[in-house]
């Protein structure tokens, strides 16, 4: 008795049918979805500002992370142009994008570990010092550590276009992980805001 | 335009007996949405007993004063394991499990929009569900024998700091809901790409069955509510596996802080439970009250609006924190904003019966008692939003009383007349309709009585997750009579088990339509075969299977 499902498809339809594309509405999700859990990171930062009840604090070991700023939000750049070429069907040049954006995103997480580097062996700060440690290594640590998905599937991408993988044929996936690290940088944003502009 | 040019007889698969390890293989490699959402259920219906079992065993050991079955330390983690069990490994694969089933057949899909990140939401929370239980064993550390959580399942920091919980078991309490937590955001966001994306053609929103717009909105309070509580976690695992001091009240860290991101997280999390309960509701009564649901759009709203306000309520949990005064006032209108929806919600549900030619099945029963249980749940719920009325009776037996009544006397009626409604079209038989009666009865009987009578101990000063108390405070037989609820309750469930096992292997034949119902699910074959439908269906109103029934009255005419 399946011929209720059967009828129903013969009904006509009234207009033409059109739904949004599951994997936009899905990467949507899942940078909602993250940009809750940063939040409360960011609210963490915010509450325990200046409630550390020992040193060192921000003022004596923060250096602001100007070069590694101005490479990660111009990787939002040079990927979206690796995303715009590949839409134009240009691999050649979607490859030296890729490049670039991998090398900026690298020199950036590189910074973030010699600044890491410098906290924890000159300034003896770690995440057990106090709260400004505590807070500050979770709230860069969640960050670095999306960078770093984000590097790896960057990465993913450029090790298979140069292995002959036809990536024209995944232009929309491309799209989504533009999409994902246009959302890292936008986070980056209010880290450095919050961590290096006000809280310091 | 009815012209049809393929066989009407639909290739039934093949009937060949399946070895027991390649059935295993079948289920455990599925991405079936079907087959992973009667995991889900099946899952969360067994850890229903589980955790049906430590509720007996605290029931019990409360019967009567300075009793001593169990050890002080074993009741905290009864109490623990109990509730943690109950709303993340019993209530959220609920939501899951029905939305993973009836989402996609309701929309006329196929399968999920990402069926394998499905799949993998499901082995997650399973997963989370079995390292949370591992604790038993594991839960010493290092330092020897198990033993589970006893923190409580909000877990308040400082109590949970490596200072005062040793061993390894808050670990396990934290990482195990961290990593279900994953499995359901996986869930909703397959949820919400579903209904969105791959609606049969023809199915607006508005058009949308209102069990796919209850869950959706579900989907997004889970999408912004559970990341909280993974932070929360997250920051207690450094705190105590690194000695980060988030929650170190020594170092200057605030305790309140986890109470804050606890209950951001936890007070949206119950609509999250109580939602598949309005789900299952707004599909069970239009359809044995034979009349379409009152006031859908303003249903619709009802339920976005509580999806909006249940992230604004969330300190009236904390009313006995200490906040100023500003913050208690703000809270305390907010939460009690959430009747009017709600309210909303009660006032059609009624109207839709009312003037209906009522069909008292177990599914309508079930709502019908949920429908009165709810409402009083609704109702001291109103008056512990207030805050010096929250102030006597906080942490009281009357809290107890009130969330039991929420969860149990609403949700779990809610999810039972789901899974009687639902039963025919997943299993292809029918449940015994006298066994169902008996299971509602005893059922409703016993969990009131068990119930009813904790709202006068809260009145009389018992607070929660005592282990035991001394005779002569009023508390002795308000105590007896809760427990012997378990008597009802017990044969209940057993009944309710042996309905759902047995009917799968001797009940009646279903048929595809049992009920007579509107939706799309009940136009494909019980149970629905792999790809749901053999050709999309198209739909022109929101009763599509109306249209087709009573073709010189559709409803297309008139919306």
């Amino acid at each position: 008795m399946a011929d209720n499902a059967v009828a129903l498809n013969a009904l006509a339809l009234e207009r033409e049918w059109t739904t949004p594309d599951r994997g936009t509405v899905g990467i949507i999700m899942l940078i909602i979805t993250e940009t809750a859990l940063f939040s409360m990171f960011v609210a963490a930062y915010v509450i325990y500002t200046g409630k550390s009840l020992t040193g060192p604090y921000p003022k004596d070991v923060l250096e602001v992370p100007i070069i590694a700023t101005i490479c990660l939000l111009s990787s939002s750049f040079t990927v979206y142009m690796a995303e715009h070429s590949l839409v134009h069907n240009n691999v050649a040049r979607f490859k030296v994008w890729l490049f670039i954006t991998i090398l900026l995103g690298a020199e950036f997480l590189t910074a973030t570990g010699l600044e890491w580097r410098k906290l924890i062996y000159e300034d003896h700060l770690t995440i057990a010092t106090n709260l400004f440690g505590t807070t500050f290594y979770s709230l860069v640590g969640l960050h670095a550590s999306h960078v770093t998905v984000g590097l790896f599937f960057l990465l993913l991408t450029l090790f298979l276009t140069l292995r002959g993988f036809p990536i024209e044929t995944q232009t929309r996936r491309i799209i989504f992980l533009s999409w994902y690290w246009h959302f890292v940088d936008a986070v980056w944003v209010v880290v450095f805001t919050v961590v290096y502009l006000i809280g310091r | 335009m009815a012209t049809v040019d393929y066989p009407l007889e639909r290739p039934r698969e093949k009937v060949r007996e399946f070895s027991f390890s390649e059935t295993l293989y079948k289920w455990v490699a599925t991405v079936d949405h079907k087959r992973l959402g009667l995991m889900y259920i099946v899952s969360a219906l067994l850890f229903l007993v589980i955790a049906g079992i430590m509720a007996t065993v605290i029931r019990l050991q409360l019967a009567v004063p300075n009793n001593h079955l169990v050890s002080p330390e074993t009741f905290n983690r009864l109490f623990t394991m109990h509730g943690t069990t109950m709303v993340f490994l019993v209530g959220m694969p609920f939501v899951a499990g029905f939305a993973n089933y009836l989402v996609p057949l309701m929309i006329g899909a196929r399968d999920m929009a990402f069926p394998r990140l499905n799949a993998f939401g499901f082995w997650i929370f399973l997963f989370g569900g079995f390292l949370l239980y591992y604790s038993y064993l594991g839960g010493g550390g290092l330092s020897g024998a198990g033993s589970a959580p006893d923190v409580g399942w909000f877990a308040y920091a400082p109590l949970t700091e490596s200072a005062f919980s040793h061993g390894s078991a808050s670990d396990y309490w934290a990482l195990g809901i961290l990593v279900s937590g994953f499995g359901s955001i996986a869930s909703a966001i397959n949820v919400i790409a579903t209904a969105f994306s791959l609606r049969c053609p023809g199915m607006t929103l508005s058009r949308m069955p209102m069990f796919v717009w209850v869950m959706v909105v579900d989907s997004w309070i889970i999408l912004l509510a559970l990341p909280p509580l993974s932070a929360a976690q997250i920051m207690l695992e450094l705190d105590r596996q690194l000695g980060a001091h988030f929650f170190d009240t020594q170092a200057g860290g605030s305790a309140v802080f986890w109470q804050h991101l606890f209950w951001i997280f936890g007070h949206p999390e119950v609509y999250i439970l109580i939602f598949p309960a309005f789900a299952i509701l707004s599909e069970v009564i239009p359809i044995f009250s034979r009349k379409p649901l009152f006031g859908r759009p303003a249903m619709v709203g009802a339920v976005v609006a509580i999806g909006f306000i249940s992230m604004g309520v969330w300190a009236h949990h904390m009313f006995a924190v200490g906040m100023t005064s500003w913050g208690n006032t703000f809270f305390a209108a907010s939460s009690m904003l959430v009747g009017i929806p709600t309210g909303i919600k009660i006032f059609n549900w009624t109207a839709t019966m009312y003037g209906g030619k009522l069909r008292f099945d177990t599914p309508l029963l079930f709502c019908c008692a949920f429908l009165f249980q709810f409402l009083t749940a609704g109702l001291t719920g109103i008056m512990l939003a207030v805050a010096p009325f929250d102030w006597q009776l906080h942490d009281s037996y009357f809290v107890v009383a009130h969330f039991h009544f929420t969860l149990v006397l609403g949700l779990v009626f809610g999810l039972f007349a789901g899974i009687y409604y639902w039963y025919p079209k997943a299993i292809g038989r029918m449940y015994n309709e006298k066994l169902g009666k008996w299971h509602f009865w005893l059922f409703t009987i016993g969990v009131n009585v068990t119930f009813i009578p904790q709202h006068f101990l809260g009145f009389l000063g018992m607070p929660r997750r005592i282990y035991t108390y001394s005779p002569g405070r009023g508390w002795e037989l308000f105590n007896l009579i809760s427990t012997l609820g378990l008597l009802f309750q017990i044969p209940a469930i057993l009944i309710f088990v042996w309905n759902m096992v047995h009917s799968a292997i001797k009940g009646q034949p279903a048929g595809d339509d049992p009920w007579d119902a509107w939706t799309l699910e009940w136009s494909t074959t019980s149970p629905p075969p792999e790809y749901n439908y053999e050709k999309l269906p198209v739909v022109r109103s929101s009763r599509p299977l109306w249209d087709l029934k009573h073709p010189q009255d559709p409803d297309w005419k008139f919306e």
